[in-house]
């Protein structure tokens, strides 16, 4: 198992966390590649069904990064999302997934940087827990 | 009881007399003992069928569902506090109108678990009646007299708000309600198992599952024209009873009721397989309740905690 690498889901909104991974790109700064971006156009656009399949599919951990609060695009859909998530990742905790394999965050275009940073942090906490099976239908 | 049900029939009958209501959503007794069922009464005759007792735990506010939007018949509905507070939530979510509505509230006294009777009697039931504090059994040639504190259901054991939030006529004088009642001590003990624990209480919990989807059917929240379980492009849950689909859709069905579910129980008690399916329900109610202080249903001018947001709340 030592060679081991997790599957992150990693769903980024459009006008900034993806902008983000991008600048992070064009500048050239290293992340860890485990994670596989999907892109969707507001963390509000965020289902908990999205979560679930990602583990149904073989994800190890999940993180959904948007605009910070105040920036969104549709002026309030992260505000929705974050308390969304707040209930949610409390209630996938009760429902057996580990905190670790869940993250949020809230990253701007203009931050490759800080992206970089919670992709490192993110793929790290997703590390330490292991592989995910709960969630997994084996296909 | 028998006032209630007096006075039920007496308003009831006054309604649909002076066309304030085309229809009156009540009950009437099932086909088994403690199995009492709803009842869409139209005329006197209906009227008659009507009763009113402690085996009434079904969630009247599930049969609003469909008389929304096309329908325009004025409703009148007997609603305990549970059935209030969904129909609370009917109104907020833009299913039914208020003034569609007649709500006959009946300050509740709790509804008893017939499954704790059966174990407990332990033969063929023939007959259930009560008296007061006392519920009666009866097999041929045999009787047995039970608490009805000692048999109640677990949600009703633990209720807080007996009497109706709203309502146009009450049928009795409203109850005092239950005080210093630890809601969460179930949830708070699985909240202290580690995650490995919490997996596998659930595998345990949800062997039996045949996803019949009895408890998505009962529950007043469950409105959805197409539910997710029945989506295919693309498919969220897969149709089996593979452990992993029977999880899914459980962790699924409780989250959308996050912010929604008011305790009422009827999930549970449809359950033709005994899963205590409020685990999941009652943590998301917990957590709405520490975060944002909220109970479902319990007023027409609030917005549920996932259809509103504040500022200044944390992450
Ligand atoms: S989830 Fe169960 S307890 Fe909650 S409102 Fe629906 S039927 Fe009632
Ligand atoms: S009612 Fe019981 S058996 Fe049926 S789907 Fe719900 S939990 Fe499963
Ligand atoms: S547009 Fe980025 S979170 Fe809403």
């Amino acid at each position: 198992m030592s060679d081991w690498e997790p599957k992150i889901v990693t769903f980024l909104c459009n006008w900034c966390s993806y902008g983000a991974a991008d600048l992070a790109g064009i500048s050239r700064m290293q992340y860890p590649p485990n994670i596989r971006v999907i892109r969707i156009p507001c963390t509000g656009r965020m289902s908990p069904k999205f979560i679930l399949t990602a583990f149904r599919q073989g994800a190890d951990g999940v993180w959904v990064s948007g605009c910070h609060p105040g920036d969104c695009h549709y002026i309030e859909g992260n505000y929705y999302a974050r308390r969304k998530f707040a209930l949610f990742k409390r209630f996938a905790e009760h429902m057996g997934i580990e905190p670790d394999r869940l993250h949020f965050s809230w990253i701007s275009s203009a931050e490759g940087t800080r992206f970089a940073e919670v992709a490192n942090e993110v793929v790290r906490a997703v590390k330490k827990t292991g592989p995910a099976s709960g969630y997994l239908k084996a296909a | 009881m028998i006032e209630y049900i007096n006075k039920i029939k007496e308003i009831s009958e006054r309604l649909l007399k002076e066309g304030i209501v085309d229809i009156i959503i009540g009950f009437r007794k099932g086909t088994m003992p403690m199995m009492n069922e709803p009842c869409f009464a139209k005329s006197p005759e209906d009227i008659k069928n009507l009763v009113w007792d402690s085996n009434c735990g079904i969630n009247l506010a599930n049969y609003l569902t469909n008389y929304s939007a096309d329908r325009k018949e004025k409703i009148g509905i007997i609603a305990k506090g549970c059935d209030s507070r969904n129909i609370v939530n009917h109104i907020i979510e833009n299913k039914i109108k208020r003034d569609q509505l007649f709500i006959i509230g009946v300050p509740c006294k709790g509804m008893v678990d017939r499954r704790k009777i059966v174990s407990i009697f332990e033969r063929e039931i023939k007959e259930v009646t009560e008296e007061k504090n006392k519920i009666i059994v009866k097999s041929d040639g045999f009787e047995k007299i039970l608490k009805k504190a000692e048999v109640l259901q677990e949600n009703c054991a633990i209720c807080i708000h007996r009497n109706p939030v709203v309502y146009d006529e009450l049928v009795a004088d409203l109850v005092e309600e239950q005080k210093d009642v630890d809601r969460y001590e179930d949830v708070r003990r699985i909240e202290a198992m580690p995650v490995e624990k919490k997996y596998k209480l659930f595998d345990d919990l949800l062997s039996a599952c045949i996803r019949c989807y009895a408890c998505r059917n009962a529950c007043p929240l469950c409105y959805c024209p197409t539910c997710f379980v029945d989506e295919s492009r693309p498919q969220w849950v897969g149709k089996s009873i593979n452990p992993v689909d029977i999880r899914t859709f459980h962790f699924l069905r409780a989250f959308h009721c996050a912010g929604r579910c008011t305790d009422c129980g009827a999930c549970e008690s449809a359950c033709p397989m005994d899963i205590k399916v409020r685990t999941f329900t009652k943590k998301l109610e917990k957590d709405c309740f520490e975060l944002y202080g909220w109970e479902a249903g319990m007023s027409l001018d609030e917005r549920p905690p996932l259809d509103t947001y504040k500022f200044d709340y944390p992450d």
